[in-house]
């Protein structure tokens, strides 16, 4: 169950001939794969094509009617090695990643693919999450479709280009039987925008077809000596095909003006911001309108060598505006020039900045930088580019630098992995600091402010796996920390099947919160929700105790922040050998207030006795030293000030959003922290019991509280 | 080359052509950023516009800074234009900030400049980590954005749009789309915003009532009132003249006699609190203390400088005679007022019913604080007994505060001031204070400013357990290094130095790092 219904969205991809589709771009993409007649999708979830995974999750009917076989996959690796249906049979797949993450983990199953070809066309969306706002270290795919030699689209910012793109991509993985890569970065895979669709296609060759009569062909398989041909296949014949397909259907297009001093080569998905930055230099209008020619490269591998010396020829320079580093393209336009000897120059890297993300600002700088060398006529008297440098300047708005607090992500409101932190901060304070690995996932938030707690972080499940080199240490015990999500991915074979069988001794943390969670909460297969087109409830001690694991302790309410914490004292203390696994359950809380909320409000509607539970804080027992918060980090749990002259400092305070999942009563309880915490239950449409207890009691509470007050001093001002 | 071709008066090759509308939408994941995108791409798409909206959700969507983006257009000619991917510094039309510091950091961006951008931002705020977790006073000082709004924004709608929602009954999305509609900036007729809300389908009603009331509240911008410089004193003025209670009466008639005008409004309040802890005579040993160290001030000549001694007396001799023990929680956990209040904090309707349960967890260091103090040192040498007797008390315990057994049991505890006199950690906190007054009134003689800094030092301890106890070994530390240095010039600015860095301490502060500072120089 993910963290969105798709159901509104899963109504687009029936749109028929000629009707008008507006959304997001990744669901754009979903609609171009059926509109190709693709027989297969696979991929793994991750931020920016998730939506696309769970939009094909959510909607199997219409899969159903078209014939379609829609997995998610165990990782990118299985994702990948599922293109092999295209090896032998003409079948169109398609499979989905997170880059280059996911490229990184598929890289084995596709250098394979690559080697031996494919018959039906594959196809690979790549999510490009490179620079603002990126969770991922900075590297570019193109590196990886080089290497194997598989083509690499990349197509314009523009719905109705980019599902274009994906028909021809289809059909040019088909032509040069090679698998091909479509490449959409972030911003546009999250883009509003819309396109005149086509007819969904049944795929004429059916997955049953293929199954019913298989074929073999040794000559695919990469083994010595259909590998060396294969090589060599890849550049006699696959790659002159693919070239002649580029060019017979112009996948790449030419901009502005047909001759000129100077020219500007883009990868296609800089386009739109290209515009913008002409335009701020006076050199193009906001339709695209442009005054100098653009050679728009919607596929950025191979380089079509004959495309570059025509757009080159009988100009002075051209720029190549090419994001990320290494400046590949810039290179290998370099070649292409050198060898034709046509003596255009070739600037780039050389006036754009070589790392990070190409703004229009970095854009229209290193634009114009290239105009006043090559070209300075073009730029006129220079317009003025908007420019909030001098209101940066102003003293007012310099000061707002040290004002400004930083916003790290965190745990959400009621997050379960919560608790596992604060206690695993509570046994690092009996039991010292401990080495962490951790992993990635929303239990890597545990790096940052209020828990500080993990070292490194070596990729998606890999958490145990990069605690190896501390399994025969005699010093304190290491930790590793990975989520169900990366466990499965991964981690149960590289993490705990491989403590075992080494011996290690260190303690494994596996969080379970029911979900892929990070990634939008999919079902994974330790799901405990029930999913009618897969199979869930496979527990994850199961697996780990399948594996070998002995010590096994299993927390199913990772709130008893007591519990939590002698676990972990025993982990970190027992005398046995062997990996210590630690499995701390307790549902993503998002996904459970997404189910429970609408039922709670309907019972509560239909009068049904509900408690409701919220937390909150006494302010007057409160003394503002905040060493709760620095154990939670819950977003409901604030601080506030006090109408009152004798306190210098704000005090905690809960707000309305809490859920009343129970931390920070049991973390003060656990800490011995303060008694200013309290859980308020409300019981709505109380039964009769219910208020005849109420009753008494609050007439005995009444009695006493009056008499007691009669004592007291009235301060009251006459 | 360049230079004599650059010379020339040429003129611009081409116009700076028109652009398309800009507006950039600053808020923290889950705050409705999507939602308010959305409706202002469905906005200009049903005027027939080109709408292009973007945005970098990634790890930013768990309460992280992120930023939405969007572009808008009449389409020429039947052609669309090319809209830009992400916001430009210099050259956006409308920013809507959904939280004050996020205003601040979009002008930080600089996506808010004079000549161009309205920003519609709501100044309430969402305190970030670094905020609400540090020791003490750690919130951002929005004074520095209304500042920087000043000089950045071309016009401005300012106003807590997270409180008008919620009266409304919706959530701040629906108030900023009424706030953009008000301001004017976009040239849509107000139906039309209607009609998207509308088209949404969710929540109807209660986001055309928030837009509403935020249309008007923007359309017709009300001077913001002059914030109060320091929070209210009691009473106005010196403080009330006289109380009902005869018993106040005296207590106050007697603290208007002894002190000077000045710091009656304080010592009000301190007085207030010491007999609400205690008794009556509990107030008469406050005056007396205070009225003991105003005499050290104006000896000190403290009437040229407003009596600031005495001042910071009469607020941390309050705070130093009503520590934190068992009696006093109880006390509080168990008054009619505290009901009440939690009943409106959590709004509870006359068909429902209230319980709480208290998260407590004494340990037999509290329960020996309240013996008398003869049979708890006496105890406290017993080592295997006072273990034992650990063992037992100390683990945590869900007090069912409303329930008639606990809140019996909390009565009784919360009734047992009669023992609080007696007690070892009465006795313990009375010697604490007194030592440390002394320590302030040697100190104010020789320099008026370090005796305030010694009074101020209180601050440090605070919190139950383990936290009280890192509190006063932070505040012995520093007034033991303040008397060290009390013969420099500057010692009251190292006092004020080492207080504030001893309140961060471990979190972000380093005491011991700036003690080994002083002592390389003095």
């Amino acid at each position: 169950m993910a963290e969105r219904s798709f159901a509104k969205e899963v109504e687009h991809l029936r749109l028929g001939d000629g009707d008008v589709f507006r959304g997001e771009a990744i669901l754009a993409i979903t609609k171009g794969l059926l509109q190709a007649g693709v027989s297969y999708v696979g991929g793994y979830q991750g931020s920016p094509i998730s939506h696309l995974m769970d939009v094909l999750a959510d909607a199997k009917d219409i899969l159903d009617e078209l014939g379609v076989n829609f997995q998610s996959s165990a990782n990118e690796a299985t994702a990948a090695a599922m293109l092999s249906a295209s090896v032998m049979y003409p079948l169109r797949g398609a499979v989905a990643w997170k880059s280059t993450v996911g490229t990184n983990v598929a890289s084995d199953a596709l250098a394979n693919l690559a080697s031996g070809g494919v018959t039906g066309g594959a196809l690979i969306i790549i999510g490009e999450d490179y620079g603002e706002g990126s969770s991922i270290m900075q590297e570019r795919t193109h590196a990886f479709a080089m290497k194997s030699q598989m083509w690499l689209l990349d197509p314009r910012p523009d719905h109705a280009c980019i599902v274009n793109l994906i028909a021809r991509g289809f059909e040019l993985s088909e032509a040069s039987n090679t698998p091909v890569m479509l490449e959409v970065r972030v911003r546009t895979c999250h883009m509003h925008g819309s396109f005149v669709c086509k007819d969904n296609v049944r795929p004429p060759f059916t997955i049953d077809d293929a199954l019913n009569t298989p074929k073999r062909d040794l000559s695919r398989i990469v083994l010595p000596p259909a590998a060396y041909e294969h090589e060599r296949e890849k550049i006699a014949r696959r790659l002159p095909a693919a070239v002649d397909f580029i060019r017979a259907h112009r996948l790449n297009e030419l901009f502005g003006p047909a001759t000129g001093k100077v020219g500007i080569v883009l990868q296609g998905g800089m386009y739109n911001n290209v515009i913008r930055a002409l335009q701020y230099l006076g050199l193009s209008d906001a339709y695209g309108d442009t005054q100098v020619p653009l050679y728009v490269m919607n596929v950025t591998y191979p380089v079509i060598d004959s495309e570059i010396a025509d757009f080159s020829m009988g100009k002075d320079a051209i720029l190549m505006v090419e994001e990320g580093q290494p400046e590949y393209l810039e290179q290998a336009l370099n070649t292409v020039l050198r060898r034709r000897d046509i003596s255009t120059r070739v600037r780039g890297k050389d006036v754009l900045p070589m790392a990070g993300d190409y703004t229009i600002q970095a854009l229209a700088r290193g634009i114009q930088a290239f105009l006043d060398d090559c070209s300075p006529a073009l730029l006129g008297n220079r317009p003025p580019v908007p420019d909030a440098a001098p209101v940066l300047a102003h003293p007012r708005v310099e000061r707002l630098k040290s004002v400004v607090p930083p916003r790290p992500p965190g745990l959400c409101t009621g997050c379960p992995e919560r608790p596992i932190f604060a206690a695993m901060k509570l046994v690092q304070q009996e039991l010292g600091e401990h080495h962490v690995s951790a992993d990635i996932g929303c239990h890597l938030f545990s790096i940052l402010p209020p828990f500080n707690i993990g070292t490194t972080t070596m990729g998606f499940g890999l958490g145990a796996a990069s605690a190896a080199a501390f399994s025969k240490g005699s010093g304190k015990r290491s930790i590793a920390v990975m989520g169900d999500g990366g466990f499965w991915h991964n981690g149960l074979t590289s993490g705990i099947g491989n403590a075992v069988f080494n011996k290690h001794d260190g303690v494994f943390v596996i969080v379970d919160n029911f979900y892929s969670s990070a990634t939008g909460g999919q079902d994974i297969l330790s799901s405990r929700a029930w999913n009618k087109n897969r199979q869930t409830n496979n527990p994850i001690s199961t697996a780990v105790r399948g594996v070998g694991a002995t010590w096994v302790r299993e927390i199913d309410r990772t709130y008893d922040v007591g519990r939590m914490r002698s676990v972990l004292k025993e982990a970190l203390t027992t005398k046995e050998e062997g990996p210590k696994i630690v499995i701390a359950s307790s549902e993503c809380m998002l996904n459970r207030q997404r189910r429970e909320k609408p039922l709670t409000a309907k019972s509560i509607k239909d009068g049904k006795r509900v408690v409701k539970e919220r937390f909150g804080v006494d302010e007057d027992i409160c003394t503002g030293d905040h060493a709760c918060i620095r154990l939670s980090g819950c977003p409901s749990l604030s601080v506030k000030h006090l109408d009152d002259p004798l306190r210098d400092d704000p005090v905690a305070a809960i707000d309305n959003s809490c859920v009343g999942c129970g931390n920070c009563g049991e973390v003060s309880e656990a800490a011995a922290l303060c008694p200013s915490f309290y859980r308020a239950e409300v019981i709505h449409n109380p039964t009769w019991w219910d208020r005849a207890q109420a009753r008494f009691a609050m007439a005995l509470i009444g009695f006493l509280q009056q008499r007691r007050a009669r004592h007291r001093i009235a301060f009251e001002v006459a | 080359m360049g230079d004599n071709i650059l010379k020339l008066p040429l003129a611009a090759a081409g116009a700076m052509t028109e652009r398309p509308i800009s507006v950039a939408i600053v808020a923290m994941g889950g705050q409705g950023g999507g939602v308010l995108s959305g409706w202002i791409v469905q906005l200009a798409e049903n005027a027939g516009w080109v709408a292009q909206s973007t945005s970098v959700p990634g790890v930013a969507q768990r309460t992280g800074a992120t930023i939405y983006y969007v572009e808008m257009m009449p389409p020429a000619g039947g052609r669309a234009p090319i809209l830009a991917q992400m916001p430009t510094p210099g050259d956006v039309d409308i920013v809507l900030a959904s939280e004050f510091m996020e205003a601040g950091r979009s002008i930080l961006r600089g996506i808010v400049t004079p000549e161009r951008t309205t920003l519609i931002a709501s100044d309430h705020r969402s305190l970030a980590i670094s905020e609400k977790s540090a020791p003490g006073e750690g919130i951002a000082d929005s004074g520095a954005v209304i500042d920087a709004i000043g000089v950045a924004a071309r016009q401005r709608i300012v106003f807590d749009m997270d409180e008008l929602a919620t009266r409304n009954g919706s959530v701040i999305s629906s108030a900023m789309f009424g706030a953009l509609a008000g301001s004017g900036a976009l040239p849509f007729e107000r139906g039309a915003y209607h009609a998207v809300i509308r088209q949404d389908g969710k929540g109807v009603a209660a986001s055309l009532k928030t837009f509403d009331a935020a249309f008007e509240r923007a359309a017709n911008p009300v001077l913001p009132a002059v914030e109060a410089a320091a929070p209210a004193m009691p009473g106005a003025g010196g403080g009330p003249s006289s109380a009902a209670d005869p018993r106040a009466a005296r207590l106050l008639s007697l603290l208007r006699t002894s002190l000077p005008e000045g710091a009656w409004p304080m010592a009000w309040a301190g007085l207030r609190k010491v007999v609400d802890y205690q008794d009556e005579r509990y107030g008469d040993e406050y005056l007396e203390i205070l009225t003991r160290l105003h005499e050290v001030d104006r000896q000190a000549g403290g009437r040229t400088r407003g009596y600031d001694f005495t001042l910071a007396a009469a607020k941390y001799v309050a705070n130093a005679m009503t520590y934190d023990d068992v009696i006093r929680v109880a006390d509080l956990k168990t008054r009619p007022g505290r009901r009440s209040r939690i009943e409106r904090e959590v709004g509870v309707g006359p068909q429902q019913v209230l319980t709480t349960t208290e998260f407590m967890h004494p340990r037999m260091e509290e329960i020996a604080g309240l013996l008398p103090m003869g049979f708890a040192r006496w105890l406290k040498r017993r080592n295997a007994l006072y273990a034992w007797l650990d063992r037992r008390v100390n683990k945590g315990r869900r007090v069912r505060t409303y329930s008639p057994v606990w809140f019996l049991a909390l009565h009784t505890l919360g009734g047992m001031r009669w023992l609080r006199r007696r007690s070892l950690r009465h006795a313990e906190e009375m010697a604490h204070r007194d030592t440390w007054l002394d320590c302030a009134c040697d100190l104010v003689r020789k320099d008026y400013a370090l005796g305030v800094e010694v009074l101020k030092c209180r601050r440090l301890i605070k919190g139950y357990s383990d936290t009280h106890a890192r509190g006063l070994s932070k505040f012995d530390t520093v007034v033991a290094e303040i008397r060290r240095l009390a013969h420099r010039d500057d010692a009251a600015d190292w006092a004020r130095r080492l207080r504030e860095t001893a309140i961060k301490d471990g979190e972000g502060g380093d005491l011991d790092g700036l003690i080994r500072t002083i002592r390389s120089f003095c």
